[in-house]
Protein backbone atom coordinates (compact mmCIF):
# COMPACT_ATOMS: atom_id res chain seq x y z
CA UNK A 1 0.00 0.00 0.00
CA UNK A 2 1.01 3.28 -0.49
CA UNK A 3 0.12 5.90 1.43
CA UNK A 4 -1.66 8.82 0.68
CA UNK A 5 0.97 12.44 0.75
CA UNK A 6 0.35 14.76 3.57
CA UNK A 7 0.30 18.30 3.70
CA UNK A 8 2.82 18.45 6.22
CA UNK A 9 5.38 17.17 4.01
CA UNK A 10 4.08 20.06 1.36
CA UNK A 11 5.79 23.62 1.74
CA UNK A 12 4.39 25.91 -0.71
CA UNK A 13 1.18 26.55 -2.60
CA UNK A 14 0.44 22.86 -4.10
CA UNK A 15 -2.46 21.55 -6.08
CA UNK A 16 -3.90 18.15 -5.17
CA UNK A 17 -4.45 15.09 -7.42
CA UNK A 18 -5.50 12.06 -7.16
CA UNK A 19 -4.01 9.22 -9.10
CA UNK A 20 -4.56 5.29 -10.01
CA UNK A 21 -1.89 3.19 -9.29
CA UNK A 22 -1.64 -0.37 -11.55
CA UNK A 23 -2.72 -3.25 -8.12
CA UNK A 24 -2.45 -0.23 -5.75
CA UNK A 25 -5.60 1.77 -6.18
CA UNK A 26 -5.60 5.68 -5.66
CA UNK A 27 -3.20 7.75 -3.65
CA UNK A 28 -3.88 11.07 -3.47
CA UNK A 29 -0.52 13.44 -4.62
CA UNK A 30 0.07 16.79 -3.72
CA UNK A 31 1.96 18.67 -6.23
CA UNK A 32 3.51 21.57 -5.84
CA UNK A 33 5.03 23.17 -9.75
CA UNK A 34 8.40 24.33 -8.84
CA UNK A 35 11.49 21.76 -10.61
CA UNK A 36 14.51 20.59 -8.76
CA UNK A 37 17.65 20.92 -10.66
CA UNK A 38 19.25 17.40 -11.19
CA UNK A 39 22.57 17.52 -9.33
CA UNK A 40 25.71 17.66 -11.35
CA UNK A 41 27.75 14.01 -11.85
CA UNK A 42 25.64 11.97 -10.09
CA UNK A 43 23.53 8.80 -10.59
CA UNK A 44 20.49 8.02 -8.94
CA UNK A 45 20.59 3.91 -8.62
CA UNK A 46 17.46 2.03 -7.48
CA UNK A 47 17.13 -1.54 -7.66
CA UNK A 48 13.53 -3.89 -7.45
CA UNK A 49 12.41 -6.50 -7.14
CA UNK A 50 9.94 -8.22 -10.03
CA UNK A 51 7.15 -6.69 -8.59
CA UNK A 52 8.51 -3.21 -8.60
CA UNK A 53 9.08 -2.87 -4.61
CA UNK A 54 12.14 -0.84 -3.78
CA UNK A 55 14.95 -2.91 -2.27
CA UNK A 56 17.46 -0.62 -2.77
CA UNK A 57 18.51 2.75 -3.25
CA UNK A 58 21.74 4.81 -3.03
CA UNK A 59 22.56 8.10 -1.64
CA UNK A 60 21.63 9.84 -4.54
CA UNK A 61 18.28 8.88 -4.83
CA UNK A 62 17.55 9.31 -1.28
CA UNK A 63 18.78 12.75 -1.12
CA UNK A 64 16.84 13.37 -4.34
CA UNK A 65 13.46 11.93 -3.13
CA UNK A 66 13.33 13.50 -0.11
CA UNK A 67 12.22 10.54 1.26
CA UNK A 68 14.42 8.63 4.16
CA UNK A 69 15.43 5.44 3.46
CA UNK A 70 13.63 3.36 5.39
CA UNK A 71 10.16 4.69 3.70
CA UNK A 72 11.31 3.99 0.42
CA UNK A 73 12.87 0.13 0.82
CA UNK A 74 9.89 -1.84 0.53
CA UNK A 75 7.53 0.75 -1.08
CA UNK A 76 6.71 0.41 -4.66
CA UNK A 77 8.38 2.10 -7.12
CA UNK A 78 5.72 4.26 -7.84
CA UNK A 79 5.93 6.19 -4.74
CA UNK A 80 7.55 8.70 -7.19
CA UNK A 81 4.52 8.49 -9.65
CA UNK A 82 4.17 11.89 -10.74
CA UNK A 83 0.41 12.54 -12.68
CA UNK A 84 2.04 14.38 -15.47
CA UNK A 85 3.29 11.01 -16.62
CA UNK A 86 1.44 9.00 -19.05
CA UNK A 87 0.24 5.40 -18.16
CA UNK A 88 2.22 4.40 -21.33
CA UNK A 89 5.37 5.43 -20.84
CA UNK A 90 5.34 2.86 -17.83
CA UNK A 91 3.37 0.16 -19.69
CA UNK A 92 6.25 0.12 -21.68
CA UNK A 93 8.71 0.34 -19.01
CA UNK A 94 7.31 -2.96 -17.99
CA UNK A 95 6.64 -4.52 -20.99
CA UNK A 96 10.33 -3.77 -21.89
CA UNK A 97 12.09 -5.19 -19.20
CA UNK A 98 9.71 -8.45 -18.45
CA UNK A 99 10.87 -9.21 -22.19
CA UNK A 100 14.60 -9.25 -20.92
CA UNK A 101 15.20 -6.26 -22.49
CA UNK A 102 16.56 -2.37 -21.73
CA UNK A 103 14.17 0.44 -21.88
CA UNK A 104 15.37 3.86 -21.42
CA UNK A 105 13.38 6.83 -21.50
CA UNK A 106 12.71 10.42 -19.95
CA UNK A 107 10.79 10.78 -16.43
CA UNK A 108 9.19 13.32 -14.30
CA UNK A 109 9.43 12.14 -10.83
CA UNK A 110 7.57 13.63 -7.64
CA UNK A 111 9.45 14.07 -4.75
CA UNK A 112 7.65 13.38 -1.20
CA UNK A 113 7.65 17.32 -0.80
CA UNK A 114 5.23 18.05 -4.06
CA UNK A 115 8.12 19.56 -5.99
CA UNK A 116 9.22 17.63 -8.90
CA UNK A 117 12.76 16.19 -10.84
CA UNK A 118 13.55 15.08 -14.63
CA UNK A 119 16.10 12.05 -15.06
CA UNK A 120 17.07 10.44 -18.03
CA UNK A 121 16.80 7.12 -16.63
CA UNK A 122 17.76 3.57 -17.84
CA UNK A 123 16.10 0.31 -16.84
CA UNK A 124 18.05 -3.22 -16.98
CA UNK A 125 16.66 -6.79 -16.09
CA UNK A 126 19.24 -8.42 -13.38
CA UNK A 127 19.68 -11.55 -14.59
CA UNK A 128 21.17 -14.45 -12.20
CA UNK A 129 21.78 -17.87 -13.58
CA UNK A 130 19.89 -17.21 -16.49
CA UNK A 131 16.74 -15.49 -14.56
CA UNK A 132 15.51 -12.46 -14.18
CA UNK A 133 15.25 -11.81 -10.56
CA UNK A 134 14.71 -8.20 -10.23
CA UNK A 135 15.02 -4.57 -12.31
CA UNK A 136 17.88 -1.60 -11.49
CA UNK A 137 17.43 1.72 -12.68
CA UNK A 138 20.27 3.93 -12.98
CA UNK A 139 19.46 7.76 -13.96
CA UNK A 140 21.50 10.73 -15.08
CA UNK A 141 21.51 14.42 -15.79
CA UNK A 142 19.02 14.94 -18.88
CA UNK A 143 19.60 17.46 -21.59
CA UNK A 144 17.05 20.11 -21.10
CA UNK A 145 16.06 19.60 -24.72
CA UNK A 146 15.05 16.42 -24.39
CA UNK A 147 13.28 17.59 -21.32
CA UNK A 148 11.06 20.13 -23.55
CA UNK A 149 10.02 17.62 -26.16
CA UNK A 150 8.82 15.12 -23.45
CA UNK A 151 6.71 17.75 -21.70
CA UNK A 152 4.89 18.30 -24.88
CA UNK A 153 4.68 14.60 -26.02
CA UNK A 154 3.57 13.53 -22.54
CA UNK A 155 1.11 16.05 -22.14
CA UNK A 156 -0.55 14.68 -25.65
CA UNK A 157 -0.47 11.51 -24.49
CA UNK A 158 -2.00 12.24 -21.55
CA UNK A 159 -4.57 14.32 -22.94
CA UNK A 160 -5.52 11.18 -25.33
CA UNK A 161 -5.32 8.70 -22.12
CA UNK A 162 -8.19 10.86 -20.42
CA UNK A 163 -10.21 10.93 -23.81
CA UNK A 164 -9.97 7.36 -24.19
CA UNK A 165 -11.04 6.93 -20.15
CA UNK A 166 -14.41 9.26 -20.57
CA UNK B 1 51.76 -24.67 -14.26
CA UNK B 2 52.69 -20.82 -14.59
CA UNK B 3 49.54 -18.56 -13.76
CA UNK B 4 48.98 -15.61 -15.84
CA UNK B 5 48.52 -12.36 -14.21
CA UNK B 6 47.77 -8.53 -16.04
CA UNK B 7 47.04 -5.45 -15.09
CA UNK B 8 44.25 -3.51 -16.95
CA UNK B 9 46.11 -1.38 -19.17
CA UNK B 10 44.68 1.82 -17.80
CA UNK B 11 47.18 1.12 -14.60
CA UNK B 12 49.53 4.88 -13.91
CA UNK B 13 52.76 4.07 -15.20
CA UNK B 14 54.17 5.27 -11.61
CA UNK B 15 53.14 1.88 -10.17
CA UNK B 16 54.46 -0.17 -13.03
CA UNK B 17 56.80 -1.59 -10.33
CA UNK B 18 54.56 -2.13 -7.65
CA UNK B 19 52.72 -4.58 -9.62
CA UNK B 20 55.82 -6.38 -10.20
CA UNK B 21 56.58 -6.47 -6.29
CA UNK B 22 52.98 -7.68 -5.91
CA UNK B 23 53.14 -10.43 -8.42
CA UNK B 24 56.35 -11.96 -6.20
CA UNK B 25 54.15 -11.40 -2.95
CA UNK B 26 51.52 -13.18 -5.05
CA UNK B 27 53.61 -16.27 -5.56
CA UNK B 28 54.86 -16.51 -2.05
CA UNK B 29 51.41 -16.37 -0.25
CA UNK B 30 50.20 -18.80 -2.62
CA UNK B 31 53.45 -20.69 -3.14
CA UNK B 32 52.80 -20.87 -6.97
CA UNK B 33 54.10 -19.55 -9.96
CA UNK B 34 52.44 -16.52 -11.65
CA UNK B 35 53.95 -14.48 -14.65
CA UNK B 36 53.15 -11.01 -14.76
CA UNK B 37 52.39 -9.88 -19.01
CA UNK B 38 51.47 -6.22 -19.21
CA UNK B 39 49.43 -5.56 -22.05
CA UNK B 40 50.49 -2.33 -23.98
CA UNK B 41 46.29 -1.66 -25.08
CA UNK B 42 42.85 -2.93 -24.29
CA UNK B 43 42.94 -4.31 -27.73
CA UNK B 44 45.58 -6.61 -27.22
CA UNK B 45 44.06 -7.36 -23.76
CA UNK B 46 40.77 -8.45 -25.29
CA UNK B 47 42.22 -11.01 -27.42
CA UNK B 48 44.27 -12.44 -25.08
CA UNK B 49 40.99 -12.82 -22.68
CA UNK B 50 38.90 -13.82 -25.82
CA UNK B 51 41.84 -16.90 -26.43
CA UNK B 52 41.70 -17.59 -22.79
CA UNK B 53 45.37 -16.90 -21.75
CA UNK B 54 44.64 -15.15 -18.45
CA UNK B 55 44.55 -16.56 -15.33
CA UNK B 56 44.36 -13.18 -12.63
CA UNK B 57 43.91 -9.85 -13.61
CA UNK B 58 43.80 -6.67 -11.85
CA UNK B 59 40.47 -5.26 -14.31
CA UNK B 60 38.49 -2.29 -15.49
CA UNK B 61 35.10 -2.01 -14.85
CA UNK B 62 34.37 -1.89 -18.22
CA UNK B 63 35.57 -5.77 -19.02
CA UNK B 64 33.86 -6.76 -15.30
CA UNK B 65 30.53 -8.31 -17.85
CA UNK B 66 32.49 -9.72 -19.84
CA UNK B 67 35.08 -11.58 -17.78
CA UNK B 68 32.12 -12.29 -15.26
CA UNK B 69 29.52 -13.42 -17.36
CA UNK B 70 31.01 -14.84 -20.56
CA UNK B 71 34.83 -16.25 -19.41
CA UNK B 72 33.78 -17.20 -15.64
CA UNK B 73 35.86 -15.36 -13.33
CA UNK B 74 35.24 -14.31 -9.89
CA UNK B 75 35.86 -10.74 -8.45
CA UNK B 76 38.23 -11.56 -5.54
CA UNK B 77 39.05 -8.11 -3.64
CA UNK B 78 38.81 -4.24 -4.58
CA UNK B 79 41.59 -1.57 -3.62
CA UNK B 80 40.48 0.30 -1.01
CA UNK B 81 38.83 3.48 -1.22
CA UNK B 82 39.52 4.43 -4.39
CA UNK B 83 36.57 4.51 -6.77
CA UNK B 84 36.66 5.21 -10.98
CA UNK B 85 35.80 9.11 -10.59
CA UNK B 86 35.65 11.58 -13.65
CA UNK B 87 36.55 15.20 -14.13
CA UNK B 88 35.30 17.37 -17.24
CA UNK B 89 37.47 20.00 -17.22
CA UNK B 90 38.29 22.95 -19.73
CA UNK B 91 41.30 25.86 -19.93
CA UNK B 92 40.74 28.25 -17.39
CA UNK B 93 40.16 30.89 -19.72
CA UNK B 94 37.43 28.85 -21.33
CA UNK B 95 33.89 30.67 -21.86
CA UNK B 96 32.28 27.68 -20.73
CA UNK B 97 31.24 28.10 -16.96
CA UNK B 98 29.65 24.27 -17.32
CA UNK B 99 28.88 20.70 -19.19
CA UNK B 100 25.81 23.30 -20.94
CA UNK B 101 27.59 25.71 -22.14
CA UNK B 102 29.81 23.27 -24.84
CA UNK B 103 28.34 23.14 -27.92
CA UNK B 104 27.91 20.67 -30.96
CA UNK B 105 31.35 20.10 -32.70
CA UNK B 106 33.34 20.84 -29.81
CA UNK B 107 36.63 18.65 -29.40
CA UNK B 108 37.06 16.17 -26.98
CA UNK B 109 40.53 15.07 -25.57
CA UNK B 110 40.45 11.82 -23.62
CA UNK B 111 41.79 8.36 -23.13
CA UNK B 112 41.17 4.59 -24.12
CA UNK B 113 40.54 4.13 -20.40
CA UNK B 114 37.19 2.56 -21.42
CA UNK B 115 35.44 3.32 -17.87
CA UNK B 116 36.51 6.74 -17.71
CA UNK B 117 35.30 7.66 -21.10
CA UNK B 118 31.93 5.74 -20.81
CA UNK B 119 31.35 7.96 -17.89
CA UNK B 120 32.75 11.31 -19.18
CA UNK B 121 30.61 11.13 -22.18
CA UNK B 122 27.74 10.84 -19.99
CA UNK B 123 28.74 14.01 -18.40
CA UNK B 124 28.54 15.86 -21.53
CA UNK B 125 25.40 14.12 -22.35
CA UNK B 126 23.04 17.25 -20.73
CA UNK B 127 24.66 19.53 -23.44
CA UNK B 128 23.59 17.34 -25.55
CA UNK B 129 26.55 15.73 -26.81
CA UNK B 130 27.39 12.53 -28.17
CA UNK B 131 30.23 10.44 -30.29
CA UNK B 132 28.61 11.46 -33.48
CA UNK B 133 28.89 15.27 -33.04
CA UNK B 134 31.59 15.61 -31.22
CA UNK B 135 35.33 15.45 -32.78
CA UNK B 136 37.16 12.73 -30.38
CA UNK B 137 41.24 13.16 -29.86
CA UNK B 138 42.44 9.99 -27.87
CA UNK B 139 45.31 10.86 -26.35
CA UNK B 140 47.96 8.27 -24.26
CA UNK B 141 47.71 9.51 -20.98
CA UNK B 142 45.89 12.52 -18.87
CA UNK B 143 49.26 14.76 -18.87
CA UNK B 144 48.83 14.26 -22.50
CA UNK B 145 44.52 15.40 -22.01
CA UNK B 146 45.86 18.39 -20.13
CA UNK B 147 48.37 19.38 -22.81
CA UNK B 148 45.81 19.29 -25.62
CA UNK B 149 43.56 21.58 -23.68
CA UNK B 150 46.38 24.41 -22.77
CA UNK B 151 47.67 24.05 -25.97
CA UNK B 152 44.07 24.85 -27.53
CA UNK B 153 44.10 21.30 -30.17
CA UNK B 154 41.09 20.38 -27.61
CA UNK B 155 38.42 22.22 -26.04
CA UNK B 156 37.01 20.00 -23.27
CA UNK B 157 38.78 16.48 -21.40
CA UNK B 158 37.76 13.79 -19.84
CA UNK B 159 40.18 12.50 -16.48
CA UNK B 160 39.76 9.98 -14.08
CA UNK B 161 39.37 12.42 -11.27
CA UNK B 162 42.26 10.72 -9.48
CA UNK B 163 44.91 11.73 -12.59
CA UNK B 164 43.41 14.94 -12.64
CA UNK B 165 44.17 15.57 -9.10
CA UNK B 166 47.94 14.58 -9.40
CA UNK B 167 48.49 16.65 -12.27
CA UNK B 168 51.06 19.59 -11.83
CA UNK B 169 49.58 22.36 -9.43
CA UNK B 170 50.98 24.92 -12.07
CA UNK B 171 49.50 22.01 -14.84
CA UNK B 172 45.94 22.38 -12.82
CA UNK B 173 46.27 25.90 -12.37
CA UNK B 174 44.88 26.78 -15.80
CA UNK B 175 42.49 24.25 -15.85
CA UNK B 176 39.01 24.69 -14.83
CA UNK B 177 36.59 22.24 -13.81
CA UNK B 178 33.12 21.61 -15.18
CA UNK B 179 31.96 18.74 -13.22
CA UNK B 180 33.27 15.62 -11.44
CA UNK B 181 31.32 12.44 -10.74
CA UNK B 182 30.76 10.98 -7.80
CA UNK B 183 29.24 8.00 -8.74
CA UNK B 184 31.03 5.55 -5.32
CA UNK B 185 30.45 2.02 -6.82
CA UNK B 186 32.10 1.71 -10.23
CA UNK B 187 35.77 0.28 -9.26
CA UNK B 188 38.79 -1.61 -10.38
CA UNK B 189 38.65 -5.47 -8.99
CA UNK B 190 41.06 -8.20 -9.07
CA UNK B 191 39.63 -11.09 -10.39
CA UNK B 192 40.48 -15.20 -11.04
CA UNK B 193 40.29 -17.00 -13.87
CA UNK B 194 38.14 -20.41 -13.95
CA UNK B 195 41.58 -22.61 -13.62
CA UNK B 196 42.43 -20.60 -10.36
CA UNK B 197 39.28 -21.94 -9.02
CA UNK B 198 40.33 -23.88 -5.81
CA UNK B 199 42.85 -21.23 -4.99
CA UNK B 200 40.00 -18.37 -4.50
CA UNK B 201 39.87 -18.89 -1.02
CA UNK B 202 42.90 -19.16 0.03
CA UNK B 203 44.12 -15.80 -2.34
CA UNK B 204 40.82 -13.61 -0.90
CA UNK B 205 42.05 -14.14 2.57
CA UNK B 206 45.91 -13.46 2.17
CA UNK B 207 44.90 -10.17 0.07
CA UNK B 208 42.43 -9.05 2.76
CA UNK B 209 45.09 -9.71 5.20
CA UNK B 210 48.39 -7.91 2.99
CA UNK B 211 47.69 -4.65 4.77
CA UNK B 212 48.47 -6.03 8.20
CA UNK B 213 51.64 -7.90 7.35
CA UNK B 214 54.97 -6.16 8.28
CA UNK B 215 55.63 -5.10 4.50
CA UNK B 216 51.90 -4.84 3.40
CA UNK B 217 51.14 -0.89 3.75
CA UNK B 218 54.77 -0.49 1.69
CA UNK B 219 53.82 -2.89 -1.06
CA UNK B 220 49.95 -1.20 -0.93
CA UNK B 221 51.33 1.75 -1.25
CA UNK B 222 53.46 1.32 -4.55
CA UNK B 223 49.96 0.03 -5.70
CA UNK B 224 48.45 3.59 -5.08
CA UNK B 225 46.07 2.34 -2.61
CA UNK B 226 46.30 0.90 1.12
CA UNK B 227 44.37 -2.36 1.36
CA UNK B 228 42.28 -4.81 -0.63
CA UNK B 229 38.61 -5.30 0.47
CA UNK B 230 36.41 -7.55 -0.04
CA UNK B 231 33.85 -7.71 -2.54
CA UNK B 232 31.05 -10.47 -2.54
CA UNK B 233 29.63 -11.73 -6.00
CA UNK B 234 26.57 -9.80 -5.95
CA UNK B 235 28.35 -6.15 -5.55
CA UNK B 236 30.17 -7.33 -8.73
CA UNK B 237 27.28 -8.32 -10.54
CA UNK B 238 25.90 -4.80 -9.81
CA UNK B 239 28.36 -3.05 -11.09
CA UNK B 240 28.28 -4.53 -13.67
CA UNK B 241 23.95 -4.18 -14.62
CA UNK B 242 25.41 -0.58 -13.65
CA UNK B 243 27.80 -0.43 -16.59
CA UNK B 244 25.44 -2.04 -18.93
CA UNK B 245 23.12 0.40 -18.31
CA UNK B 246 25.67 3.31 -19.14
CA UNK B 247 27.09 1.78 -21.91
CA UNK B 248 23.50 1.39 -23.41
CA UNK B 249 22.82 3.33 -26.08
CA UNK B 250 19.36 2.46 -28.48
CA UNK B 251 19.85 1.80 -32.42
CA UNK B 252 18.57 5.48 -33.16
C1 LIG C 1 13.70 -0.47 -11.54
C2 LIG C 1 12.46 0.37 -11.70
C3 LIG C 1 12.56 1.73 -11.46
C4 LIG C 1 11.42 2.56 -11.58
N1 LIG C 1 11.58 3.89 -11.34
C5 LIG C 1 10.49 4.69 -11.41
C6 LIG C 1 10.59 6.08 -11.10
O1 LIG C 1 11.68 6.60 -10.80
N2 LIG C 1 9.47 6.84 -11.15
C7 LIG C 1 8.27 6.32 -11.49
O2 LIG C 1 7.28 7.05 -11.53
N3 LIG C 1 8.15 5.00 -11.81
C8 LIG C 1 9.22 4.19 -11.77
N4 LIG C 1 9.09 2.85 -12.08
C9 LIG C 1 7.79 2.37 -12.56
C10 LIG C 1 6.84 2.07 -11.44
O3 LIG C 1 7.04 0.72 -11.04
C11 LIG C 1 5.37 2.23 -11.88
O4 LIG C 1 5.13 1.40 -12.98
C12 LIG C 1 5.02 3.66 -12.27
O5 LIG C 1 5.34 4.55 -11.22
C13 LIG C 1 3.58 3.86 -12.65
O6 LIG C 1 2.73 3.35 -11.70
P1 LIG C 1 1.67 2.21 -12.09
O7 LIG C 1 2.44 1.12 -12.78
O8 LIG C 1 1.08 1.79 -10.81
O9 LIG C 1 0.67 2.86 -13.02
C14 LIG C 1 10.18 2.00 -11.97
C15 LIG C 1 10.11 0.63 -12.22
C16 LIG C 1 11.23 -0.18 -12.09
C17 LIG C 1 11.13 -1.65 -12.37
Amino acid sequence: MLADMNPAWVTGDFQEKVIKLYGLGVRRVLVVDEEVPYPDGRLIVSRTDLTGVITHVNRSFVEMSGYAEEELIGAPHSILRHPDMPKAAFRDLWDTIQRGQIWQGHVKNLRKDGRYYWVKATVIPNVRCGRIIGYTSVRRKPDRRKVEECKMLYAQMRAKEQLDCL
Amino acid sequence: MTYIFTVSPDFSPEYLSGWFVFNTWLQKALDCRFHLELMEDFQRLHRAIAADKIDLIYANPYDAALLVREKGFTALAKPQGIADEVVIAVAANSMAMAVEDLPPGVRVASTDDPDVHLIGMILLEPAGLHKENVRLEIAGNYVLVAKKLLQGECEVGIFLARAFDELSRPVRSQLKVLVRSDIQVIHHALMAGPRLIDKIDALTSALVKLAQEPKGQALLAQLGFTGWGKVAPEEVEFMIDLMDTLAYSPAA
